[in-house]
């Protein structure tokens, strides 16, 4: 049953995203592209969408993946289950916030969730930059393609603008534009 | 608490406003919840603000669901919070939705798969400035070195699922900090 199995495999993700934005990105990897429901290569494309529309990365993602499995009735139940860990988490902490935000063992389990995702956040780095620079696996030749150096040109570039504080948005269209010039020259 | 439609018709339009207008998600939505539900409609004070970050740095999901869900329920009760979560969602959902459509027709079109082909690059580098920036304003301490460590080589070259995973790191965290309290007490 899909409807069920993307609600639960949202709500799941849904309880487990701390820190918002990117962190949802290993879960994603893990529960998503692990049950072949969609490829590296679209959860990659789909972040770019993700950045360059309005609303959290979270309901963005839920949205896409639920919609490419099971049409508008996938997205609405996806998008429900990543919803309602937190709504009901949120209503809960709202009746006791003062002792929320005095408890011990809230404040000891969000110093090691913290560090945490920032090490799953560095590992789903390593395995998007393989399937940027190289999507069919690796092999010595790589090197020897200019694509290889290209992707990495682009990368290099991005990351300065990005460093430089420039708008993804911006940078997403200047990517775009050095694939699309890159693709037609023949590189690619 | 007695609660009026319009009052419910009015969180969820705000939501539904922040929504639509908050790109790249997380604090950038802040400065517009301020304007919107402290200075205009007086449901919930700057100190609330500010509660509501730090709630939203210690629970899970994204930071636009947990403040609609917050000042939704201090403006209307339980009914408040759905139609702040309902309205900060249904944007987004209606975008992507109609955007999964426009994808699936144009995929296979060359010029859009070089432009992706670019923009995987690019996004790679926008995933890297943001870890780097969660890595500054993570607390370091010997026992975040080790979480982070253990966390990547596990995600990376061990074949371990994330789950338990981070539930494991949580547990870590919180005996760590009990027994670090304890030694300072003592």
């Amino acid at each position: 049953m899909i409807f069920l199995e993307l609600f639960w495999t949202f709500f799941k993700i849904g309880a487990f995203t701390f820190g918002g934005g990117y962190a949802m990105l290993p879960l994603i990897q893990a529960e998503v592209t692990a049950k072949g429901w969609i490829g590296e290569e679209s959860i990659v494309n789909f972040v770019a969408v993700s950045e360059s529309t309005p609303g959290p990365f979270a309901i963005n993602m839920a949205t896409y993946v639920g919609s490419e499995m099971g049409g508008v009735l996938g997205a609405v139940c996806a998008t429900l289950g990543v919803v309602l860990p937190s709504f009901v988490i949120i209503l809960i902490v709202a009746q006791c916030f003062q002792r929320f935000k005095s408890s011990r063992v809230i404040r000891g389990c969000m110093s090691g969730l913290k560090p945490a995702v920032i090490g799953l956040i560095a590992s789903a780095v390593i395995s998007i930059s393989t399937t940027v620079f190289i999507p069919n696996g690796f092999a010595w030749e790589i090197f020897s393609q200019i694509r290889t150096y290209i992707f990495l040109g682009i990368a290099a570039l991005a990351l300065v603008l990005a460093f430089k504080k420039l708008h993804p948005i911006a940078i997403i269209c200047i990517s775009a534009v050095l694939g699309i010039a890159a693709g037609y020259l023949g590189f690619l | 608490m007695k609660v009026s439609w319009k009052t419910l018709w009015q969180v969820f339009a705000t939501f539904f406003k922040i929504g639509a207008f908050t790109f790249g998600g997380g604090y950038a939505m802040i400065p517009l919840i301020q304007r919107e539900a402290v200075e205009n409609r007086k449901w919930v004070t700057d100190e609330d603000i500010l509660d509501i970050i730090t709630i939203a740095e210690s629970t899970p999901g994204p930071i636009a669901i947990n403040s609609a869900t917050f000042v939704g329920y201090r403006a209307a009760g339980v009914l408040g919070s759905v139609a702040g979560t309902l309205g900060v969602v249904l944007p987004s959902f209606l975008i992507i939705l109609l955007i999964s459509y426009v994808l699936r027709e144009f995929q296979n079109i060359r010029a859009v798969q070089y432009a992706f082909a670019g923009i995987r690059a690019g996004v790679l580098a926008l995933i890297i400035k943001a870890l780097w920036g969660m890595y500054q304003k993570c607390k370091k301490n010997l026992v975040s070195y080790i979480v982070m460590a253990a966390a990547f080589v596990l995600a990376a070259f061990v074949d371990i699922s994330v789950l338990p995973l981070l539930a494991g790191c949580a547990v870590f965290g919180l005996v760590t900090t009990l027994i670090m309290e304890r030694k300072a007490k003592a």
